[in-house]
């Protein structure tokens, strides 16, 4: 068996064996779990305690509130209330009802209403009832000024406004939605993939060069081999707990009693309309960050001697991820500024830029090829420096872990200097 | 024949290895000695491709040594150098393969080679959970468990004890019988004079003393003289030929220039008086070690 998949699997299954993977995976599997039951947990919190609310108001204004509300599905359960506010104080105390609402006519007819409860912080019942409210007044105004029911209607119709994109090629306004999340979900899933499996690639170098079993393992192996030979084998790790958080999402959602997939809350996670080019390119851009950001780490993992000075020696690297994240959340909305534009160039942000505008926009493809192609010799450069420092920097043990000893790794690796 | 020619290392303007000449002949133990910094482990890591040499060759039967040669060469370096959480057994699994080995054989060695030291219980242990001479075997085992045709150890005895280092000092006669050619660095001139055939002593790059144990304990001309007295020494500082006086409780040491001194010697000290013991001795590998390297040498 080549040496490298030697590296790459004992790298892929000594991690999948550790307790911190095993324990990060269920804890990822469980937090999807309650994403997608978050509606039925909250219902089923919610269901028990319909608010109810004593009103006391005139039976007219009773009646329009009570059509209002079963109107508007609303969960507030209401109950004529016949008292005084003291006697209504009581009720809430003794738990009878939970708020009341005094409900008034001024001079000119219209209702005005108190709402009343032991706080006023839970602000969904006050809205429902104030936006029922709000309708009733409408319509009596609406009487009192003679304009008839049907006449009301075509006042509150909303406009019609269509958002047609002339350039060919444009995303419509529905494929542009769902872009806009899949690139969001994907900007997370870039970046987080590069924060956790790229510092997974460099603390695993550091250890091994902290416990000196580098020198045995570079006497054997090729270090440009051993470096792939870990990058890939992290990649594979990373697939894995991919793998099995989707999985486990889909099945969630598979096997839940309503089909609320399908509306509501999830409707959003509706990929129908999204183009395979952008899936392939989504696949693209993210396998070709990882690569480039994993093997910089690597080689900066290569540069310390214990598996502390890590975070320091990373943390340069990271910032440049985190900028290229705030890029494109800023790009979200604005994806055709120049920023934007600039930015997908630059191969440390084009993984997640130049794909946002991909999703955004229609860029035309020699545009993409070239920032592929930066991305990709990008890489390539730094494989080739990252082989080097990599030979260099395992046999350096020092205190100082900064920029400088890259050169100084580099030296060691080289024949005459 | 390990052969390296007019070998040498350049770390910016300091010189590590200068001109290293060596042949090492195949199915012996040859010995690199030299004080800290001597460019001992310079040399090794240059026979491992570690690090490339500035300037000079080095061959293996005469081929170069690369990567696809990697299952001929076994090496411990002088730092342990283990996995500490990893267990024994799946470490060695590890490594064996790195060096091209299947997995079943591999059991099979890691079986034979914990028994041999006694250890077979260690196989499930995690390195960090081991005394470190039992690190030192399992970092021994690394390095022979691929049965090298060439065997390179940086100071594998450094901090056992008695046992130990006996237990290691066999095994390593063992694959010399074999046909192992073993290549070794070490402070201890007993080891040395006990394992090789052949050394080098390398002081700051440089070999300074190069060749046959035997022969370069000949050349050396100068002779020891052990010997036991009830009275004073010193006087004898004055006899042309007489180098050093070492005195013990029992015994005292003389080292003198050559052996025609030591009839002179015998004389004098029969006109002081009683001598209970007397005896011309080949120099110690200590002797001549300090002597070419100097006092720097604790």
């Amino acid at each position: 068996m080549n040496k490298l998949f030697i590296v790459l699997f004992q790298t892929y299954f000594n991690r999948l064996k550790s307790k911190p993977f095993i324990i990060t995976t269920l804890v990822t599997i469980l937090f999807i779990f309650l994403i997608t039951n978050l509606p039925s947990i909250m219902d089923s919190f919610d269901k028990d305690e319909a608010d109810r609310v004593g009103v006391m108001s005139s039976e007219s204004y009773y009646s329009l509130l009570d059509q209002q509300l079963s109107l508007m599905e609303s969960n507030i359960e209401i109950m004529p209330y016949e008292g005084s506010e003291e006697e209504a104080q009581e009720a809430i105390d003794s738990g009878e009802i939970d708020s009341y609402l005094v409900l008034e006519s001024t001079e000119d007819g219209n209702p005005q209403g108190v709402y009343k409860a032991e706080t006023v912080a839970e602000q969904k019942t006050p809205q429902i009832l104030q936006s029922a409210l709000q309708q009733i007044k409408s319509s009596i105004a609406a009487e009192q000024a003679g304009v008839t029911q049907e006449q009301l209607l075509k006042i509150d119709q909303p406009v019609m406004f269509e958002k047609i994109a002339l350039e060919k090629g444009a995303k419509t306004e529905d494929e542009l939605n769902q872009a806009r999340v899949f690139v969001y979900i994907l900007l997370f899933v870039i970046y987080f993939s590069v924060i956790f499996y790229g510092n997974m690639v460099a603390v695993e170098v550091a250890a091994e060069k902290s416990s000196r079993v580098m020198e045995i393992l570079i006497s054997s192996v090729s270090p440009v081999k051993q470096m792939f030979g870990k990058i890939l084998g992290v990649a594979l790790l990373g697939l894995t707990q991919y793998a099995v958080i989707i999985l486990c999402g889909y099945l969630f959602l598979k096997f839940k009693d309503d089909d609320f997939t399908t509306s509501g809350f999830m409707s959003f996670l509706d990929f129908s309309n999204l183009s395979a080019s952008l899936v392939i390119y989504a696949v693209l851009f993210f396998v070709l960050g990882y690569l480039l950001y994993a093997t910089i780490l690597a080689m900066v993992g290569s540069l310390v001697s214990r598996a502390e000075e890590v975070q320091q020696v990373i943390l340069p690297v990271q910032f440049l991820i985190i900028i290229a994240f705030f890029i494109a959340m800023f790009g979200l909305s604005t994806p055709s500024a120049p920023i934007i534009t600039v930015t997908s160039y630059i191969p440390f942000f084009t993984p997640v830029v130049m794909f946002l505008r991909i999703g955004m926009l229609s860029v035309p493809f020699w545009e993409i090829a070239l920032s592929l192609v930066l991305l990709v010799g990008t890489t390539v450069f730094f494989a080739i420096l990252g082989a080097k420092v990599y030979r260099g920097g395992v046999l350096m043990y020092g205190k100082s872990s900064s920029i400088k000893d890259i050169g100084k790794a580099l030296k060691l690796s080289k024949k005459d200097n | 024949m390990l052969r390296l020619e007019n070998v040498t290392k350049k770390f910016g303007s300091f010189t590590a290895v200068d001109g290293l000449n060596l042949s090492i002949p195949e199915n012996e133990v040859f010995g690199l000695l030299g004080g800290n910094g001597a460019g001992k482990t310079t040399t090794f890591r240059m026979l491992l491709r570690l690090i490339d040499q500035t300037d000079g060759m080095i061959s293996w039967k005469n081929n170069d040594i690369s990567y696809n040669k990697s299952h001929l060469i076994g090496y411990l370096p002088e730092e342990r150098g283990l996995y500490p959480k990893m267990k024994v057994r799946e470490q060695l699994i590890y490594l064996g393969k790195l060096r091209g080995m299947k997995k079943e054989e591999i059991e099979i060695e890691i079986k034979n080679w914990l028994e041999r030291f006694g250890v077979p219980e260690n196989a499930n242990k995690k390195v960090e959970d081991l005394s470190k001479g039992n690190q030192q075997k399992i970092q021994f085992i690394a390095a022979v468990i691929h049965k090298p045709e060439l065997l390179i150890l940086d100071e594998p005895f450094s901090g056992l004890d008695p046992v130990n280092v006996e237990l290691l000092k066999d095994a390593v006669l063992d694959l010399k019988e074999k046909g192992t050619t073993i290549l070794f660095s070490s402070h201890r001139m007993e080891h040395v004079e006990e394992l090789c055939e052949h050394l080098c002593i390398l002081h700051k790059g440089k070999p300074v003393v190069n060749g046959n144990l035997k022969e370069i304990k000949q050349s050396y001309g100068k002779k020891n003289l052990l010997v036991n007295v009830d009275f004073d020494l010193a006087f004898l500082k004055n006899i042309p030929g007489v180098l050093r006086i070492k005195s013990g409780v029992n015994q005292s040491i003389i080292q003198i220039e050559n052996e025609a001194v030591s009839q002179e010697v015998l004389t004098e000290l029969m006109k002081n008086g009683f001598v209970r013991h007397f005896a011309l001795e080949e120099p110690s590998l200590n002797d001549i070690f300090i002597e070419k390297v100097g006092a720097s040498y604790e």
